[in-house]
């Protein structure tokens, strides 16, 4: 199967196989108007299969949500068909309306229009802790 | 102490070990000296905003900032502020910061105050978020501990009854991690035992603990015995309710083999966790504790509101 590379624009490489539409649907790649290549369960040496998404220009990403999906991800820059720059999603300290706190008893549960906010306590636990109540969430 | 940094308490933890040393020294002075203190507040203003009912807690607030020579306003209940139209908290604080000097807040929602404190440039106190933090009783069992032991390190503390949804377990668990020598013996049914997040930390911090069920096999061992109630609000079932609130009930007969020494402390209120009877035991302190609490919030609100009072 052959998809054209990118020319200028982003190759969001090395996500876990089947994690690329969510990727696709949180990052709002639909309203694009530019060209978007979703491949799925590419043969990967590193994780045995993995997913690629190609965007035909470049946007701004929200690195830290993208570390919140995957943290292998790698993103990669690309100007007139040349590499310019490659970054790695890392888990992020702060997550800021990712996440939503589920104990019902959290003051978000309520209060209007506050932001939903998780601090990382523990990156190899991937555990986040919600700055309001405390709860914890550990990363799936 | 406080530089220009407008500060709050919203979990015991804001405070160190140093300054809560500080509050627990100006309490007791202002227990041997209140005169000294009784105009320190002259024309500050308390606001206390209680979204769910309290006795104590309020009350304690008012009288402390009274005793301060300060004045008071605020609401007991959410159905007499605007929170019954749906008023949300950020625009009640942000309003109540225009009247007054320093806010007590007291929510049903956990993190409440940390809404209240990112909306407002008056100190936050957090009267109590849910089953969340309590942290100025905290001060009141430390001010207890403290005048009662003379002390708050090398000493075995048992936690009797509701360990799960009890905040004020959660909360002195925590402050006394930060002394020496402090062993817990945790007493409670299997259903209340304390969270996994909490015996985390008691295990991040290499302390001494044990979880029993038998409040009588603990008795001799220990130097406090913090007794709690199984609170009916935290339930989102009554039939459980019924089921565990009378596992544990405090009886004479039950301190036959406690230490002389022992200080019995409880929250409050009780329903009928301990027996009036014990209420006349030299060793029941629990009403002295509502006087520590009046103290300690007096010298809290000179701390947050960033007063020195000069000596005499």
């Amino acid at each position: 199967m052959n998809i054209d590379g990118v020319n200028t624009g982003i190759v969001l490489d090395h996500i876990k196989a089947g994690k690329s539409m969510e990727i696709y649907e949180y990052l709002g790649l639909d309203k694009l108007s530019s060209c978007v290549a979703i491949i799925q369960n590419v043969k990967s040496g590193k994780y045995g299969k993995k997913d690629i998404i190609k965007i035909d220009e470049i946007i701004d990403l929200d690195l830290d949500a993208l570390g919140y999906f995957d943290s292998n991800i790698t993103v990669n820059y690309i100007k007139d068909g040349k590499l310019v720059e490659k970054k790695h999603a890392e888990l992020p300290d702060r997550l800021t309306d990712v996440i939503k706190c589920k104990n019902p008893r959290c003051i978000t549960s309520t209060e209007q229009e506050i932001p939903h906010v998780f601090e990382l306590v523990d990156k190899e636990k991937k555990m986040y802790r919600c700055v309001y109540c405390d709860a914890l969430v550990k990363l799936k | 102490m406080q530089g220009n940094k407008i500060r709050n308490l919203i979990s015991i933890t804001d405070l160190s070990v140093d300054e809560i040393e500080g509050l627990i020294e100006t309490a007791n002075d202002i227990e041997k000296n209140p005169e000294k203190y009784q105009d320190a507040c002259a024309h500050k203003q308390l606001a206390t905003l209680f979204f769910e009912p309290s006795t104590r807690t309020r009350l304690s607030f008012e009288s402390a900032m009274l005793s301060l020579g300060g004045q008071v306003l605020g609401f007991s209940s959410a159905n007499s502020s605007s929170a019954s139209k749906g008023e949300s908290v950020s625009d009640t604080v942000r309003t109540v910061g225009n009247y007054a000097d320093i806010i007590a807040m007291r929510h049903p929602k956990e993190g409440a105050p940390v809404i209240a404190a990112q909306r407002t440039v008056v100190p936050i106190i957090n009267a109590g978020d849910g089953g969340h933090f309590h942290p100025t009783q905290t001060l009141t069992d430390l001010l207890t501990i403290s005048r009662k032991k003379g002390r708050l390190s090398d000493m075995t503390i048992g936690l009797c009854g509701d360990l799960k949804f009890g905040r004020t377990v959660h909360s002195l668990i925590e402050a006394t991690l930060r002394y020496k020598n402090i062993k817990y013996v945790l007493i409670s049914p299997d259903e209340l035992r304390l969270p996994d997040y909490m015996t985390d930390k008691l295990n991040e911090a290499g302390a001494d603990y044990e979880e029993i069920t038998s409040l009588e096999e603990a008795m001799p061992k220990l130097d406090i015995l913090y007794m709690t109630r199984v609170q009916r609000e935290r339930f989102f079932n009554e039939e459980d309710y019924v089921r565990l609130k009378d596992t544990y009930i405090l009886t004479p007969e039950k301190l036959r083999n406690a230490k002389k020494d022992l200080v019995i402390m409880h929250p409050l209120p009780r329903v009928n966790e301990i027996s009036v009877r014990v209420d006349d035991d030299e060793r029941a302190c629990y009403f002295y504790q509502t006087l520590c609490g009046k103290h300690i919030r007096m010298a809290l609100i000179l701390f947050l509101l960033g007063i020195k009072v000069k000596e005499a």
